[in-house]
C-alpha cells in the first residue's frame, strides 16, 4: 500500500470542504486535529445519503430499509477488522467513544475479571479518560492503580514500568499508544512482552496512534485496543474496542438493554454473543456508516504515505518552532506522531492560542485533559499544534511566523 | 506578510490585548499576598487550570481598604485581577457586588451597562477588558478573580468561575 508518490496534499485538501473557510478574515489554518479531525466530503456524503435514501433502525427490522441500513452499518465492523488486522470481526465492539470503550473495560473487565487485590497499570502521560475510570474501579473494588513513570523527554521509563510487576499483582496494563500532549509513541511491543511475561493483559488507548500509523493488533500481540472515530476523519459518537474473543467472552455485559440480549424474561435474561453483548440499545448507526467511509478514505491514501507526510510536518514544526526565541518544545520523544506541544516564555498558553486565533490559526491550549502529566512536567498548560493529512508545510511556516509576532507583541 | 515589515503595528492583535492589559498582565501592581488581611478566598477554573487567591483588608467602616492577589493564569486573568484590586479600593460590599454585576455584563456583551450612571468612573477603568466578549472561552478568565473576591466578601473559601 506504499504510495507516497501519489500523496498530493493539495488534492487531499479539496476533499475537505471546511478548509476553504476563513476565520477572522484569514484563511483557516487548522492545527487542532488531535482534538478532533475535519471530515472529508465522502464521510459527509455517506451519512447524508444514508439519511436521504435508506435510513431505518437496524438488526431485526424485517423490511427493506432496515436490511439495507443493517448491511451498511455492519460493514464498518469489517472495515475496522481489516484496518486493525483483527482476525475475527466479532472481536470489534462498537461504542460511543474511546471514553465509552475504556469505561466498558473498567466496568466489565475491571469488575468482572480482575479481582480485588490485583493492580492496573497506567502511565504518567494518560488522558483523563484512561485515568478516571480506573480510579473509580480502585475506589469501588479495591483494585490498585499504579502509574508507570515517564522520562523528562516524555518517553515511557521502561525500567520503572517493569518494576511495577515485581509483586505479581498486576492484572491489566491500560496505556496510551501515543500521547495526546507530547506526541510520544509508546513502545507497544515491549510493553506487551513485559506485561505478558508477568501474566498481565494489555489494553492500548490508540485514539491518537490510529490516526498516524497502521495498527496491527496481531503483530502488537496486545489483548485489547481502543480508539475513537472522530479523530480518524470520521464522525463523533462512535468508538471502537477490539478485544481477543476469548477474553471478551469471559467479560460480563456493561450496559443492559435492547440488542445485547439473547432472550429476556422477568426471571432471567441471557446475553447475545460477542460483540453484541456489549452493544446495548440503538447503536450509532449513521456514525458507523460515516466511519466506514472515513476508513475507506484513509486506506485509499495509505498509512505509509500518511506517516511520511506527517514526519515531514513534525520535522518542520520542531525545526521552525525551536528556532523562535522563547519557545520551548515540550516532549522530545524519539518516536513521535503529529502532535507538538510548546510553551512561550513571555505569554501564557491561553494568550498564545487567542493571539494565534486572531491570525486564523486554530491550536489548543490548556492541560489537554492530562493534568497529572502537566504536574509531572511542572507546567500549568501548553499550547499544542496537531496535524492531519490535510496539513501543509506552508501552514507550519504560517504558525511559526505568527508565533514570532506573538512573542514580539508580548515582549 | 507583516512579519517582514520593519515596524509591526500589531493592529490585528490589539482589540483584546490593549496596552493596559499587556502592562498589567506583565507587571501587576496588586499581585501580592496581604500581610494583614480580614478575608481571603480562592478561585479555580478547572476547565483551563487558572487559579487565583484574593486577600482583602477592611477599613473600620467596612469598606475595602486593601486588596492583594496571587494568580496563576493568562494575561487576561492577571490584568483583570489587578484592575479589580485597584477599582474596589474604598468601596463597601454592596458597591463591590454592583460593580461585579456590571463588569460581568460588560464581559459577556461588550457593552458597559452603567457607564452613563453612577458606576461611570470604575467601569471606565475596567473597560479595556470588554474585548473578551468576542471570545466566549476567555470571559471566565476575566471574571474568575471577581468570583474569588466576592467569595472572600461572603466569607466562603472557594469560588469557581463555572
Amino acid at each position: 500500500m506504499s504510495k507516497p508518490a501519489t500523496f498530493d496534499v493539495a488534492r487531499i485538501r479539496q476533499d475537505f470542504p471546511i478548509l476553504t473557510q476563513t476565520v477572522r478574515g484569514k484563511p483557516l489554518v487548522f492545527l487542532d486535529s488531535a482534538a478532533s479531525a475535519q471530515k472529508p466530503r465522502v464521510v459527509i456524503d455517506a451519512m447524508r445519503n444514508a439519511m436521504e435514501t435508506q435510513y431505518a433502525n437496524i438488526h431485526r427490522g424485517l423490511h427493506w430499509m432496515s436490511e439495507r441500513t443493517t448491511e451498511a452499518y455492519e460493514a464498518v465492523r469489517d472495515a475496522i477488522a481489516v484496518l486493525m488486522n483483527a482476525s475475527d470481526r466479532h472481536e470489534i465492539v462498537l461504542t460511543q467513544s474511546v471514553t465509552g470503550s475504556l469505561n466498558l473495560m473498567a466496568h466489565s473487565y475491571g469488575r468482572g475479571v480482575l479481582q480485588p487485590g490485583q493492580a492496573v497499570v497506567i502511565s504518567g502521560m494518560e488522558h483523563h479518560s484512561n485515568i478516571v475510570p480506573w480510579q473509580m474501579l480502585r475506589d469501588e473494588r479495591g483494585i490498585e492503580l499504579r502509574v508507570a513513570p515517564i522520562t523528562d523527554a516524555g518517553e515511557l521509563d521502561l525500567a520503572g514500568f517493569e518494576a511495577l510487576f515485581a509483586d505479581g499483582k498486576v492484572g491489566l496494563v491500560s496505556i496510551t499508544h501515543m500521547s495526546n500532549v507530547l506526541g510520544s509513541v509508546t513502545p507497544a511491543e515491549r510493553i506487551v512482552q513485559i506485561a505478558h511475561a508477568h501474566g498481565a493483559k494489555v489494553l492500548f488507548d490508540g485514539s491518537q496512534a490510529v490516526v498516524h500509523r497502521r495498527i496491527d493488533v496481531q503483530a502488537l500481540g496486545c489483548d485489547f485496543y481502543a480508539w475513537t472515530g472522530h479523530k480518524l476523519y470520521g464522525p463523533t459518537g462512535i468508538g471502537v474496542l477490539w478485544g481477543r474473543r476469548e477474553l471478551l467472552e469471559r467479560m460480563p455485559p456493561f450496559l443492559g438493554g435492547g440488542d445485547m440480549i439473547s432472550s429476556v424474561s422477568y426471571e432471567k435474561s441471557t446475553w447475545a454473543e460477542v460483540p453484541h453483548k456489549f452493544e446495548a440499545g440503538t447503536p450509532p448507526i449513521l456514525e458507523g456508516i460515516g466511519l466506514k467511509a472515513a476508513i475507506d478514505y484513509v486506506q485509499s491514501i495509505g498509512y505509509d504515505a500518511i506517516a511520511e507526510h506527517e514526519r515531514a510536518l513534525v520535522d518542520r514544526a520542531l525545526a521552525k518552532l525551536s528556532a523562535i526565541e522563547g519557545v520551548t518544545i515540550i516532549g522530545r520523544a524519539q518516536d513521535r506522531g503529529g502532535v507538538v506541544s510548546f510553551t512561550l516564555d513571555k505569554a501564557h498558553a491561553h494568550d498564545v492560542a487567542t493571539l494565534l486565533d486572531r491570525q486564523g490559526i486554530a491550536v489548543r491550549a490548556g492541560h489537554h485533559c492530562a493534568e497529572p502529566l502537566m504536574r509531572r512536567l511542572n507546567l500549568d498548560s501548553t499550547a499544542r499544534a496537531s496535524f492531519g493529512i490535510y496539513t501543509t508545510l506552508e501552514e507550519i511556516d504560517v504558525l511559526a511566523d505568527a508565533l514570532t509576532r506573538v512573542r514580539e507583541f508580548f515582549k | 506578510m507583516a512579519v517582514d515589515t520593519p515596524v509591526d503595528s500589531f493592529d490585528d492583535l490589539r482589540d483584546l490585548y490593549q496596552e493596559v492589559i499587556l502592562d498589567r498582565g506583565r507587571k501587576p501592581r496588586y499581585g501580592q499576598r496581604l500581610e494583614a488581611f480580614d478575608a481571603t478566598a480562592k478561585g479555580d477554573n478547572p476547565m483551563c487550570g487558572d487559579r487565583v487567591q484574593v486577600w482583602v483588608k477592611y477599613a473600620e467602616d467596612g469598606r475595602i481598604a486593601a486588596t492583594g492577589f496571587d494568580a496563576r493564569g493568562c494575561a487576561i486573568s492577571i490584568a483583570s485581577a489587578d484592575l479589580m484590586a485597584e477599582t474596589v479600593q474604598g468601596r463597601d460590599k454592596s458597591d463591590t457586588r454592583a460593580l461585579f454585576a456590571a463588569f460581568r455584563e460588560m464581559a459577556r456583551t461588550g457593552v458597559c451597562p452603567h457607564c452613563e450612571a453612577g458606576l461611570a468612573d470604575p467601569m471606565q477603568k475596567l473597560a479595556p477588558l470588554s474585548g473578551v466578549h468576542d471570545y466566549p472561552s476567555r470571559v471566565k478568565c476575566a471574571t474568575l478573580p471577581w468570583h474569588a473576591l466576592i467569595a472572600a466578601l461572603d466569607g466562603t473559601k472557594e469560588a469557581s468561575s463555572e
